[in-house]
């Protein structure tokens, strides 16, 4: 049987992944992949336990997780096509109309 | 070894490199494609974890819908290749190393810290992520989550229906 911990600790590294496509690249679609990979890594850990305790309320979690991504990429992805019709880009580093 | 473990370091090796992959890739159709065989390995462990239903619906929702709607928008924006942000600003590639390592030796510490509990025994286990089980928690203890978050989806879909359609001023 393979330990808990190897499961926990591919899970971070997928969420450190994650967060590292966040913070460097410039591309928005890229950033929102890198955001749906720390999602995935946080539902890892969900399985994880929830199998090595024998208590399936940890993948019910994981389902109503996967539920929010879905409705957040359908949000976002329109939000990026909105700003696209309006700034001809979708990099995160020209996109700063908020800034003041 | 283990067919088990054998099957766990194949996952988690695709897993890890294709996430990789993914966050190095100059080309966002690339990163995409990266991201489904992310997708799909993590499926494979959640085999490996007994978790049956989730397994199939990863393939189904991430694989499936959530990746078709990232390629279609791709394929609408046609994004250029974007210029590497390390070009113009060399010591950030350091800085995002830096806080990717440490940010993963802090959870590591964390987990490797911290000691499990009582481990389930292997038959109670396989019993767990059936649809049958989850179907009974879901529609009885959880029904009143199950039915927020269909709302939130229908939301989500209006939402999305009128972001798309007009301009913004």
């Amino acid at each position: 049987m393979i330990p808990l911990e190897y499961y926990l600790i591919l899970s971070a590294f997928l969420f450190v992944t994650g967060v590292t496509g966040v913070i460097t690249r410039r591309n928005a679609i890229v950033v929102f992949m890198s955001i749906e990979l720390m999602l995935n890594a946080a539902n890892l850990t969900f399985v994880a336990y929830s199998s090595f305790f024998g208590d399936v309320v940890g993948q019910l979690f994981v389902f109503f997780v996967m539920a929010v991504a879905a409705a957040e990429v359908a949000i976002g992805l329109a939000i990026i096509i909105a700003l696209f019709r309006n700034k001809e880009t979708i990099n995160i580093d020209e996109i700063n109309i908020l800034k003041w | 070894m283990t067919l088990e473990q054998v099957l766990f370091g194949f996952f988690a090796l695709v897993a890890v490199v294709s996430a990789v992959m993914m966050i190095t890739g100059k080309n966002p159709v690339v990163s995409a494609l990266f991201l489904v065989l992310n997708f799909g390995a993590l499926s494979g462990t959640y085999v490996l974890l007994r978790a049956q239903f989730i397994a199939v619906v990863q393939i189904i929702v991430y694989a499936g819908a959530i990746m078709v709607l990232f390629l279609f928008v791709l394929m609408l924006l046609r994004p250029d290749r974007e210029q590497s942000y390390f070009k113009d600003k060399p010591q950030m590639k350091l800085l995002a190393i830096i806080v990717g390592v440490l940010m993963l030796a802090q959870i590591a510490y964390a987990v490797l810290s911290t000691t499990t509990g009582k481990v389930a025994e292997e038959a109670s286990r396989i019993e767990t992520g059936t649809i049958e089980n989850i179907g009974r928690e879901l529609y009885t203890t959880y029904l009143l989550p199950f039915e927020a978050i269909a709302f939130v989806l229908l939301t989500a879909t209006l939402g999305a229906l009128v972001l798309s359609k007009k301009k913004l001023d």
